[in-house]
Parts: C-alpha cells; structure tokens; sequence
C-alpha cells in the first residue's frame, strides 16, 4: 500500500500552539509520527543570564502561560534554596493554593480544548465559563487574569484577605456543582465516551519505560505525583495520588476531573489551617550555588536546573518541563490510531509547545 | 442588494489565529474572546481554521527565524482586503523576550501591521477593541479596493 505524507501543523484549527507532526498514512491510519519543533523556541533560558536573579522571577513566569505561576514557584524556590532562605509559613501557603488554582485552570482549559477537538462547541464553551470563574479569582487577588506575577524571591507579593478567602470558598463551592454537569458529559456521554475509550492506547509497561509524567501516567495506572513529596505546604495537607486503570485518552480525561475536585479539597484544606504573619522577608546577599529545584505542574513534573555565581546574574538555567518528556509517549500512541482520532490523542498529553521549546 | 452587501463584510469579520513565538498567555486570552462572558461572535467575529477564508489575521507573539516563513505563508494565502492585529506585547515589539537571540523582534518587521494591542497579556476587553478596529480598516481597505480612484483617507 501506498504511503502518504500528511503535515499536521504547524498552524492547525485544532492546537493553538504550533507543534509540527509529519503524519506518515497508509490509507488512514497512521504508521508513523515525525515532530518538528523549534517553532516557538525563543531562547528564554540565555536571556536569564543577562538579567538579574530577581527580574528572572518574571522571565520565567513566561515559559507558559498557562502554568506560568507555577514556574516562578518552582525558580524562586530554587534561588530561596540557594540563599538558604526560610519563607514565612503563609507565604508556603498562599503559594500552594495560588497553585492548585492554577492547576484547575489548567484542566478547565484543557477539558474545553479537548471537547473542541471532536467538534463538541457547547461543551467547550461552558467548560470555558466556568474557567472565568476561576480567572475572576486570580484577578481578584492579584490584578491579572492570566500571569500573574504572586511570586518573588523570600515569598509572595500579594496577601489573602478575609474577603480574598470568603470569594475563594464561595467560588469553588458553586464551581464544584456546576463541573458535576460537565463531568457526567465527558464520562458518560455516548458520543464522546466512542471517541475517548479505547483511543491512544498507552500500557503502563510502556508508560514506564517512555518516562509518562502527571496525569498521563496517572492515566495509565502509575501513581505518580511529585505533591506526595511535600514540596511547599503540602506536606502539611492530605492527599492521595488520583490514577485510573483505563489507559486510554478516556483514562487521562477521569484523572483530570477528579484532579479538579481534588484541588478544590487542597484549597479548602489550605484555606483552613493558614497561619497568619509576614508574606514575605527581606533578601540580602547574592545567590551562589546550584540547585534542581522540582516540583508538580498540571502537565507532570517540571525540572528546574539552577547554577548562579555569586553575581547579579544566573550563570545557568535549564528547565526540563513535563511536556518534553511526553512527547515520546504520544509518539508511542499515534502509530495504528485513525486519522481522526490524531487531534484527540495529541490533545490528551495536553502539550504545551511553548514550555517545550521555552 | 448593494445596500446589503455594503456593510457585510466590517459586520462579520472572519479571524485567522496564528500563534508566532508566544508564550501561551495571548492565546488563551484570544480563546477567552470567543467564549461566553466576552463572547466576540455576538459582533459578528468568527475563528477559522483556515487563511483562506479569512479577513483579519490575529498574530500573538513575535517573530523568529522559523516562524517567518510560516507567517508569511499565511498571510498570503488570505484574500485581500486583509487586515493584521498584533495582540500582545510580543507581537507588538518583542516583548519581554526582545534580547533573546531567537527573535526578530515585532510582527512589523515582517507584515504591515495595522492594529496593535498591547499588554502583557491584554485582557480580553483590550483584544475585542482591537478587533473592532481592525473591522473599521478593513471596511476602509475594502472601499479603496472597489474605487481605487477615489481615495479614502484611512
Ligand atoms: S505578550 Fe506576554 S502574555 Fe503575550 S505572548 Fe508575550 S509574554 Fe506571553
């Protein structure tokens, strides 16, 4: 049979970001995946070294979008390690639920990603409402929607008042009735349960031995989550890694919406035992020294790689983020799926093209 | 019928979205344009998958040196009257990420660019005026098109 050569991207309907797959078809079924990427590559990590370590805190923040607060927490934890630096409790803490707002965010927008990649409009449009709900949170406490700029090196930069947590508790509350409805049409709906149950396949042998992070790994039965190491506060909060046998993109769905509700028991949680006092102290000195700082962003794990000099400036960054390190997996996935199905498949490792190539 | 067909196209702007070298922030806030709360089709703007349906093209993030030709490409496969919004600080000038090596620097250094909305990341409020600029050009451009004696000061 004769092969055919078909360019998914780099501009496609589907992805908002430009990953490039050269599909190699054989009727329609694919055979083989090439990427290429390089599309985005901006060269963020040099230009830390021509900036200060504390104006770095906002280069990051840019790696993505999407989890960009999570990025200035895993870089400012590294530089607080080197300083040895001991940030006040309730900044730990304001951190961790900054954090795991962002994480449902995350998942909200990818759930609504994920219904517009098998043509669901009106299920993408209401996932995407109640993401508002959760911007208005981030825009209520820090002035922006989407980077927003909490971090900095000895703590954070905006503080919870009481009305900041009674608007926090009160969203969550009515977010959580109002995501039982979408839930029930990703998980049981017939229509989209044909396109999710039994699609990119990823078994949890090869899970393993791809190097599978967060909720794909989770997806495939591999209870795997950086939190239990209790970065943070998390070591003051309980938890218990979500994972589900399914190991198909239906799988990676259940572990996301389970993932949301999960965040929202973390934010009450946090909500529930933050201390009061300072948010943040005073730094001196320059950092020297090198550190990995890790820690576990909606997409799995990120790596963050830290070496400083002594001076002003970091003499080394290197991140290592989740998405990189799924690509193999969705290279692993796509060969025998049908044409159709590749947005779906691609869409379950929710890549983020931009971390990828920073 | 010309009655009609007067004001279609400033009414109903079709978008390309083309995602240059951004960092994700742009997009998702162009996205949030589209859906309930801000709701851009209520005006008449539709996203398309496709350049060749398209009168304004969206482009969020700055230029590289692989993206160029991909961004080229697009916005010549765009009919003509065809309008270019820069959304973002990127777009506009390169943004935070204006020294790094990789990046050229704004969209205008490879497109004419006629609308430019900045911010890092603009809200959507900010995205859907630039929008509705970009209409009132493209309706200018359109008119100089059909009459091209005539002139229109734009
Ligand atoms: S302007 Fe800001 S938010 Fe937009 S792509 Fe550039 S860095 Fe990201």
């Amino acid at each position: 049979m004769a092969k055919t050569v078909i360019p998914f991207g780099p501009q496609h309907p589907v992805l908002p970001e430009p990953l490039q797959l050269k599909l190699v078809l054989e009727d329609d079924v694919v055979v083989e995946a090439i990427p290429a990427i390089g599309y985005v590559h901006r060269g963020l990590e040099k230009l830390t070294e021509l900036k200060d370590y504390e104006q770095s805190v906002y280069i990051v923040e840019r790696v993505c979008g999407i989890c960009s607060f999570m990025h200035s927490m895993a870089y400012t934890r590294g530089i607080e390690s080197i300083m040895n630096i001991q940030i006040p409790q309730r900044a730990e803490y304001i951190r961790t639920i900054l954090a795991e707002i962002a994480r449902v965010q995350s998942h909200l927008l990818w759930l609504g990603l994920l219904a517009d990649s098998f043509g669901f409009e009106s299920l993408f449009m209401e996932t995407w409402r109640y993401r508002e709900d959760i911007l208005d949170i981030m825009e209520m406490i820090t002035g922006n929607r989407v980077i927003i700029s909490a971090n900095k090196v000895g703590g954070v930069t905006k503080d919870f008042t009481d009305e900041h947590i009674k608007f926090i508790l009160d969203t969550i509350n009515r977010l959580e009735e109002k995501i039982k409805d979408v839930e029930n049409v990703f998980l049981n709906n017939y229509t989209v349960k044909q396109r999710l149950a039994g699609i990119g396949i990823l078994t949890p042998e090869d899970a393993r031995e791809l190097g599978a992070l967060g909720p794909i790994a989770k997806g495939s039965g591999i209870p795997l989550d950086l939190r239990t190491t209790g970065y943070s506060a998390y070591k003051y909060l309980d938890f218990e890694p979500i994972v589900d046998n399914h190991c198909d993109s239906y799988g990676r769905t259940v572990v996301r919406i389970k993932e949301i509700y999960q965040s929202f028991q973390l934010i009450r949680q946090a909500i529930s035992k933050l201390p009061s006092g300072e948010i943040f102290i005073p730094v001196k000195g320059l950092p020297n020294g090198e550190v990995i700082s890790r820690l576990e962003q909606p997409r799995g794990e990120a790596i963050y790689y830290i070496k400083t000099n002594g001076t002003k400036t970091l003499s080394r960054l290197k991140i290592r983020t989740p998405t990189f390190a799924n690509i193999p997996t969705l290279l692993k996935m796509l060969p025998g799926s049908r044409l159709q199905d590749v947005p779906v498949i691609v869409l379950t490792i929710d890549p983020c093209i931009s971390c990828t190539e920073r | 019928m010309a009655g009609i067909s007067k004001n279609i196209m400033s009414k109903s702007p079709w978008v390309v979205h083309v995602n240059c070298n951004s960092c994700n922030g742009c997009d998702i806030e162009f996205l949030a344009c589209l859906t309930p709360i801000y709701d851009a089709e209520r005006l008449g703007i539709i996203n398309v998958g496709t350049p060749k349906q398209a009168d304004i093209l969206v482009v969020t993030g700055s230029a590289n040196y692989k993206n160029i030709d991909v961004l080229k490409n697009i916005y010549n496969q765009m009919p003509e009257p065809k309008v270019v919004v820069a959304v973002g600080a990127c777009a506009c000038t390169g943004g935070v990420f204006h020294s790094c090596y990789n990046v050229i620097g704004g969209i205008d250094e490879i497109l004419p660019v006629d609308v430019y909305v900045p911010g890092c990341c603009p809200k959507p409020e900010s995205i859907i005026d630039g929008l509705i600029e970009a209409s009132r050009i493209l309706e200018e451009k359109r008119i100089k098109i059909k009459n091209p004696d005539k002139g229109v000061a734009i």
